[in-house]
């Protein structure tokens, strides 16, 4: 069965008692497929995955079409003769303000601020949430409190005061400032997520290394580091896609030249001047979304189990 | 508190002392960045900086040009339109699709797939295929047209009227699989046996649904409603990729007033006191849930 379902251990465990209670014929009363119910169900179902999966094949198939053919013919339309050109032209030449180097500049700045970000992010919140779990000190749930909270407030209210603090180090509008921005909102959530499993681990581990003599770090880097794989793919997978698609801290915090991808895309496909290309924007915007959509198609039940723990408190 | 140090120690604050200094990029950023910082605006929007921030204090003068702004109105409105028609439509729909998904169906994993990939699109590339869709010469208003109906009327990219509807659109399309997920993982939460219970009794399965099953998910709806609701106020890089504000200024909202003011138009007092109105605003949202969900009882 799902992912989601496996949570709940309750009607597992009944689906795998009832054979043996049951007396006489086993397994499930068998269903007439084509009942009214299920054409019902699964029309219902056919009909919202079509509506959700319309902007990805309009997305491909404008991508893959000439300019010529997009303008006779309509959108959702295959293409008559598949170009790749638009894919090259959005990667390598369309045009933002006077840079002619395509989204590829991009790419790699968002690549150079996704990985040490996500790094630096989630190394800092494991440690608040391992100390939050294990070594609480007088006010630590407090600060935890206002973590949370503010994980509610609009960036818009703190980013000014961001600016300045930046300012005054002298590293606005550089790479390290947007890290720091990034490690900054991206705590309240993962510190949660690391609270929340570093607490769910049996004590019995965290006292016996006491005992042993081990402390603070040591229990971290020794124990609870190598158990707790899983939660750091859970959290690298909500960083990679939530800073690859953050374009409010891009525009801010970093200059032209250095813009992330979906910042240069906006002022690829927005721009006023010229001839408007659909077909290279499209390509443009599936290369921008590539990177979460691949992702997620990768770790599937994990992005879920990623945004469930990150939204219902656990 | 502390678990552990012997205490022998006589100093407090050095008990638990790696601890306390693991935890200091935290308590920085809960106690400098979000509540210094937003103390900071606040205050600031009592003040009439322009290009950088000045201590020339002025009342409520801001605000009072604030609400005088037809932008900002326009913003205000904008953002209950969406706001109000987003929270219903994403929980009746990902709901009723997480309901669906529960009745023990095939290809679960595939639809679910499906439902949820928006999600983990940018609201960059939603806007801008969105706006790809629905452009008035090629999309849907393009498409009906070719089909002989000459007089079909839909465009929510240019047409100031029903702007808003079209960025509704793109929201929900990005944000309900998200819902539905919480949804099912909710209805999984909830006891075999009430089902087992209802179909004894003879109650029908909507009744079941919507007198039983959504009074118990009272939680998970809540929840769901915070998230939605704190997500609402942040809109703005949607609106950027898909309409930039326009026509003219039809499609502002509050976040984006913000941003032009700061960073643009250099208003910097205009900027604090409508980003402290959205503070208000969340706070309005949040105060009450947190009471609920925290005042009561201790956090364990």
């Amino acid at each position: 069965m799902a992912d989601v379902s496996t949570l709940n251990t309750a009607a597992v465990g009944s689906d795998a008692v009832r054979p043996t209670l049951a007396p006489g014929p086993r397994g499930r009363k068998p269903k007439r497929v084509l009942s009214r119910r299920n054409i019902m169900l699964y029309g219902i179902l056919g009909l919202a995955a079509l509506y959700y999966l319309l902007p990805l094949y309009v997305m491909v198939v404008t991508s893959l079409k000439g300019m010529p053919e997009i303008r006779l013919g309509n959108i959702f339309s295959p293409p008559v003769e598949i170009t790749f050109e638009p894919w090259v032209k959005a990667w390598a030449q369309a045009c933002t303000g006077l840079n002619c180097d395509g989204l590829s500049r991009g790419f790699w700045n968002s690549v150079q601020i996704m990985v040490p970000s996500v790094i630096v992010s989630i190394l800092v919140a494991s440690v608040s949430g391992y100390s939050l779990a294990n070594w609480r000190f007088k006010g630590s749930e407090l600060f935890f409190s206002i973590l949370i909270i503010g994980a509610f407030i609009p960036y818009q209210v703190m980013i000014y005061p961001i600016v300045i603090i930046l300012r005054e180090m002298g590293i606005y509008g550089t790479l390290t400032g947007l890290i720091i921005v990034h490690t900054i909102f991206g705590m309240p959530i993962l510190t949660l997520l690391f609270r929340n499993y570093f607490a769910s681990l049996p004590e019995e581990l965290f006292k016996a290394a006491r005992i042993d003599g081990a402390g603070f770090w040591q229990i971290y880097g020794r124990i609870m580091l190598p158990m707790s794989l899983p939660i750091f793919v859970v959290a690298m997978i909500l960083q990679v896609t939530g800073i690859w698609n953050d374009f409010l801290f891009g525009v801010v915090f970093t200059r032209p030249d250095t813009y992330p991808m979906t910042v240069q895309l906006n002022n690829i496909v927005n721009s006023v001047q010229g001839v408007k290309e659909y077909n290279v924007n499209m390509a443009a915007t599936l290369l921008t979304g590539a990177v979460p959509l691949i992702v997620y198609f990768v770790s599937g039940r994990l992005f879920v189990r990623g945004i469930a723990a990150g939204a219902v408190k656990g | 508190m502390a678990q552990s140090t012997p205490s022998a120690r006589p100093n407090q604050l050095f008990r638990n002392l790696n601890s306390k200094i693991a935890s200091i990029p935290m308590i920085f950023v809960a106690l400098v960045i979000f509540l210094g910082g937003s103390i900071w605006t606040v205050v600031y929007s009592f003040t009439n900086s322009r290009l950088l921030p000045r201590t020339n204090f002025v009342g409520f003068d801001q605000y009072e040009r604030l609400w005088a702004s037809s932008r900002w109105i326009i913003s205000i409105q904008n953002l209950a339109i969406y706001g109000i028609l987003s929270l219903i439509f994403s929980l009746v729909v990902g709901f009723v699709l997480a309901a669906l998904m529960d009745q023990k169906i095939r290809f679960e994993n595939v639809f679910r797939t499906i439902f949820l990939y928006p999600f983990a699109l940018s609201f960059i590339v939603t806007g801008l295929v969105w706006q790809w869709i629905l452009n008035p010469d090629f999309g849907i208003q393009g498409i009906v047209r070719s089909l002989g109906w000459e007089s079909f009327d839909f465009n929510p990219i240019y047409d100031a009227d029903i702007v808003i509807y079209g960025i509704l659109i793109a929201g929900l399309w990005q944000g309900t699989g998200l819902v539905m997920c919480l949804m099912l993982a909710g209805l999984r939460g909830i006891d075999e046996d009430i089902w087992k219970a209802a179909r004894v009794d003879g109650i029908p399965m909507w009744r079941t649904y919507i007198f039983i099953v959504i009074p118990m998910m009272r939680p998970v709806f809540v929840t769901t409603l915070v998230i939605i609701g704190a997500g609402i106020v942040k809109l703005y890089d949607l609106v950027v990729a898909q309409t930039s504000g326009g026509p003219g200024n039809a499609s502002e909202v509050p976040a984006k007033y913000v941003y032009d003011y700061m960073f643009q138009a250099q208003n910097l007092g205009q900027g604090f006191a409508a980003s402290t109105m959205m503070l208000l605003t969340v706070a309005i949202i949040i105060i009450p849930w947190a009471y609920l969900e925290f005042g009561g009882r201790k956090r364990g």
